[in-house]
């Protein structure tokens, strides 16, 4: 990936944001339009995770419910601000990501799975279980941005939706351009050695277990940043964002699209996002379809759908 | 990569545009239930109901000569889903009113949604918490958790019974009656001297039960949860013997209770249900009788299943939403929504509901009988 | 002490599914490398078969062999149409697909059947019998005879039989064994078929305690996947081992520490083993092609 992709990418990712309105028949579509950019933003660290890395996690959506929580309780038992208790929520996460960490990335293949598995379990479980603090399983409301509120009294007089429809596509937009510099970076470049061959990458000096623990991290903020625009859009959070179903839809979000890009993530998250709404008329038949494209798109289209059909259209010449 | 990213914003572009309502004039009213995931149990008869009742005012003409067009989703309990579709209703598919809401987390979130669009919103879940305190724009039919638990300890007090032990699911249903019924024990003298938690899901509870069998002075126990797990729970408790008498929570009534927990370890439980169970029983000047047939014959033949009072909050939601539109005279949301609060003794399956601007739900204990199961049936007691 | 009792035989009832479905993964592992998160469906499928079979007319029996022959079948379909097409793909990749094929056969389910709750007669009756202070449920015993006779079936299958050992030798080594003549696209089947067919035995035996209905799978799945982990993935001695134990733990902190975390307890072992003892309890040394 060159200097003039990532522009590229950044700048269709731009322009699809921006122009889409235009095509909206009514203010439901800014919804499932800023749902997607939200799903995007954490997929966007899945990617560097599983496409950059190499690693696999079916626990990032315990990172989710940390970001998410904190925005609910920061408030209410810490008297912050939101936007103060949403960064609170990334630091937590980056230092559970790192305590949690260090120990399970000596896992590999299905055994990694299965620790990041019962650590998102686990999360989900406690934000479940301790009622009286968090809420229990209905859930907790959580305070407004306030950003919208302000920017009213500056002039600029947005509807909830509209809002967050902006707010959340920066959101990914600025996620997006990290990630993409994450790539071309000296620690990028060694991420996707390590992915290669952790063996090899070992051989040319690269400390693998502090690069995997970093790209763990820093997935896990991601996800703690979605979960914090997830839970401030919704005004309320329940502890399914932390669940297990949560985290297989993330993973499979990332995959599905095409781990080893930014467009790619955003592709798939979009793609999960829209199709339960589209499929409505099918409701019956959801889950139905929805096994059926996890299971066709993995057998036939392995890379991805977006990588896969770039090449086929630009003739398999690599 | 540019090619690939192009056809990328073009299928987003298509997929977004997908859905266009067209706008026709009949009364648009929306609905986002439970009917998959772990409430199913409740959903599937909710929806159901509002089915069936849509056809029903249809083919007799309709609401003041205009028919109704029902937009249902499915939100699988999940409440981040049922706010998206909340918006959709409201945004999209211009209703002017919204019946649903199967779970408490859902209903929490279509709430401000109702509210911000200025949509009245009946829900069909329990929680206290969604009309104390109440929201200009939200109302609902079943009886709150707190009343069951109020009902359970009314009878408790009345056999004498003072140091009971709890066994809970750990789903919102369990947790929330859980707490409200550890909030009010104290005005009935009762103590709670043993408190045990379950998982919805969770095969046997005999563990738990062992303990509460072993804890000294137990005078009676109650389970508070829904669907599968009072069903174990009532197995396991036959099980391992224990004779104290056995409370169950509204949650669990239906027919389909007895018949999963099965005749024998059934026999004796008590619980808070409405006039919908016992129906053939209700005496002929009961106000509710000919409402609670009228359901049953509509329902039970059509889908071939004993009716719930799940279904009965659906049916006395559109019952209320019907009565109010008619009274209103007109379908604009605002006026719908005043008419709801007028609601004055309207005869539902639940009970007979009278709202006002601070009550709304419109509902007390009376509406609640005590019944218990003699022999697979239900029976009234008080 | 009558408590401790009741205590393990919770735990060893549950335990004994467990250490189906583990055997399950168990088997298919040993197979074909894959984890299959769709076994918790198989289970699910095995009961809701039965129920449906059963109210339909037929004798239970027979109803619940025609479940468990279906079922076999399900999970064949499940190996030609999703695990073979995508052989040698990354384990992301194996993880999604056999996530998708649960989603679907769920999916199905609901369609076919119905989002209710069903059950069927116990096998010889509810009353509950007495042991050293504590009560059981007959089908308990089924369950957990189920469980012991499937494990030494499978012993005896594996050691004695040609066909057991083809088996095995196909896990060890696909290419050598395919050198030495033994068909391993039949193994894979066959391998599939006899995973399906012990989940829905698991099923069959089970829903008259626990009930059925068409979600049951996932959260059967998570739990069987710990307790393979636990005994160690690949290990039919440890699938047994460990599905037990895993019964037996849940039920000890639900007894003794809370009954609130107790569906913690097997996430909490489970990490505990991945760092102290990494391949279970019944570690096969594993060596990494560099």
């Amino acid at each position: 990936m060159t200097r003039h992709t990532k522009l590229v990418t950044l700048l269709v990712l731009a322009a699809l944001i921006a122009v889409a309105p235009l095509f909206f028949p009514s203010a439901f579509y800014y919804r499932v339009g800023s749902l997607v950019f939200v799903n995007g933003l954490a997929v966007v660290g899945m990617v560097i995770l599983i496409g950059y890395a190499g690693q696999i996690s079916l626990g990032h959506a315990g990172f989710v419910g940390i970001g998410a929580y904190t925005c609910a309780l920061g408030p209410l038992y810490l008297g912050i601000h939101p936007s103060i208790a949403a960064v609170l929520g990334a630091i937590l996460s980056a230092v559970m990501a790192w305590l949690v960490g260090r120990p399970i990335l000596k896992l590999k293949g299905y055994y990694l799975g299965v620790a990041t598995l019962g650590f998102g379990v686990l999360v989900s479980m406690v934000l479940s279980k301790e009622g009286a603090i968090t809420g229990g399983p209905d859930g907790i409301a959580v305070p407004d941005l306030g950003l919208r509120g302000l920017l009213k009294d500056a002039g600029l007089n947005l509807t909830n939706a509209e809002f967050w429809y902006a707010f959340a596509g920066l959101a990914l937009l600025l996620g997006a351009w990290i990630a993409l510099n994450i790539y071309n970076s000296p620690t990028g470049r060694a991420l996707r050695a390590l992915h290669g061959s952790e063996v090899a990458a070992r051989t040319v000096g690269i400390d693998v277990p502090r690069l995997k623990l970093q790209a763990f991290v820093i997935s896990a903020v991601y996800a703690s940043a979605a979960g914090s625009l997830l839970a401030l859009q919704n005004k309320f959070i329940t502890p399914d964002a932390a669940g297990f179903m949560h985290s297989i839809e993330m993973v499979t979000m990332a995959v599905l699209g095409g781990a080893g890009s930014v467009l790619g993530a955003v592709f798939g998250a979009a793609i999960l996002t829209i199709l339960p709404q589209v499929l409505t008329v099918f409701q019956e038949y959801e889950y139905i379809l929805l096994g059926l494209v996890m299971m066709l798109v993995m057998i036939f289209l392995p890379e991805g759908i977006l990588p896969s059909i770039g090449r086929r259209l630009r003739g398999k010449s690599e | 990569m540019k090619i690939s990213t192009a056809l990328g914003a073009a299928t987003l572009a298509v997929t977004m545009l997908g859905p266009v309502g067209a706008a026709q004039a009949e009364i648009k009213i929306g609905a986002s239930l439970s009917e998959t995931g772990p409430a199913g149990y409740l959903g599937v008869p909710e929806g159901q109901t509002i089915r069936m009742m849509v056809k029903e005012i249809n083919d007799a003409g309709g609401i003041n000569g205009e028919k109704i067009k029902l937009f249902i989703y499915d939100d699988g309990g999940d409440p981040n889903k049922a706010r998206t579709f909340a918006t959709r209703l409201v945004e999209d598919d211009g209703v002017v009113a919204i019946v649903g809401g199967t779970t408490t987390g859902a209903t929490m979130s279509i709430m401000p949604v109702a509210a911000e669009a200025k949509v009245p919103f009946i829900s069909l879940a329990g929680a206290i918490e969604i009309i104390k305190p109440v929201q200009a724009w939200t109302f609902k039919t079943p009886h709150t958790d707190r009343m069951a638990c109020e009902k359970i300890f009314v009878d408790m007090k009345k056999r004498g019974f003072t140091k009971i032990a709890m066994i809970s699911g750990s789903d919102g249903f369990g947790a929330s009656m859980r707490k409200q019924c550890l909030d009010v024990k104290g005005n009935y003298g009762i103590d709670v001297i043993a408190d045990e938690i379950y998982g919805p899901q969770d095969a046997d509870m005999t563990p738990q039960l062992t303990k509460i069998k072993n804890a000294p002075n137990v005078q009676a126990v109650l389970n508070a949860g829904f669907g599968q797990g009072p069903a174990v729970v009532t197995r396991n408790y036959a099980q391992l013997a224990i004779k104290m008498p056995f409370y169950q929570s509204h949650g669990v009534a239906s027919g389909e209770f007895i018949k999963l927990a099965g005749k024998e370890a059934s026999e004796g439980i008590r619980l808070p249900g409405t006039a919908l169970l016992v129906a053939d029983l209700l005496s002929d000047s009961d106000k509710q009788k000919p409402v609670v047939l009228a359901y049953k014959k509509s329902y039970e033949p059509a889908y071939n299943t004993p009716v719930s009072t799940f279904g009965g909050y659906a049916y006395d939601a559109m019952q209320i939403l019907v009565d109010s539109i008619k009274r209103a005279g007109s379908t604009k949301p605002a006026a719908i929504r005043d008419a709801i609060e007028k609601t004055s003794g309207l005869v539902g399956t639940t009970g007979i509901v009278t709202m006002s601007p601070t009550d709304h739900l419109g509902l007390d204990l009376s509406a609640f009988k005590m019944l218990e199961i003699r022999n697979g049936n239900w029976t009234i007691v008080e | 002490m009558p408590e401790l009792m009741q205590f393990l035989l919770s735990g060893i009832t549950v335990g004994a599914v467990y250490a189906l479905i583990a055997l399950g993964f168990t088997i298919i592992y040993n197979a074909s490398d894959v984890v299959n998160f769709a076994q918790g469906e198989f289970v699910m499928l095995g009961g809701m078969i039965t129920v449906f079979t059963y109210a339909a007319g037929l004798p239970l029996p027979l109803a619940a062999i025609v479940a468990i022959v279906l079922t076999a079948g399900v999970g064949v379909l499940l190996n030609k149409l999703a695990i073979e097409p995508a052989r040698g793909a990354p384990v992301v990749s194996l993880i999604i697909i056999t996530i998708g094929a649960s989603i679907f056969i769920r999916g199905v389910a609901q369609v076919v059947f119905d989002k209710q709750l069903h059950r069927f007669p116990a096998f010889s009756g509810d009353a509950p019998i007495a042991v050293l202070g504590a009560t059981i449920l007959p089908q308990s015993l089924w369950v957990i005879a189920g469980a012991m006779a499937v494990f030494v079936g499978l012993y005896l299958f594996f050691t004695r039989t040609l066909l057991g050992r083809a088996v095995l030798a196909t896990a060890n080594n696909r290419m050598a064994a395919q050198l030495v003549g033994i068909n391993t696209k039949y193994v894979m089947t066959l391998s599939f078929a006899l995973s399906a067919a012990i989940g829905a035995l698991g099923g069959v035996l089970v829903t008259p305690i626990t009930l059925v209905s068409y979600d049951v799978g996932i959260g059967l799945a998570l739990k069987g996947f710990a307790a393979a982990m636990l005994g160690g993935m690949g290990n039919p001695k440890g699938a047994l081992v460990g599905g037990i134990l895993l019964g037996i733990i849940e039920a000890l902190t639900a007894g003794y520490i809370s009954s609130q975390y107790k569906d913690a307890a097997a996430f909490v072992v489970i990490i505990a083993v991945l760092f102290a003892m990494p391949n279970g309890l019944f570690a096969k040394g594993s060596t990494d092609r560099v």
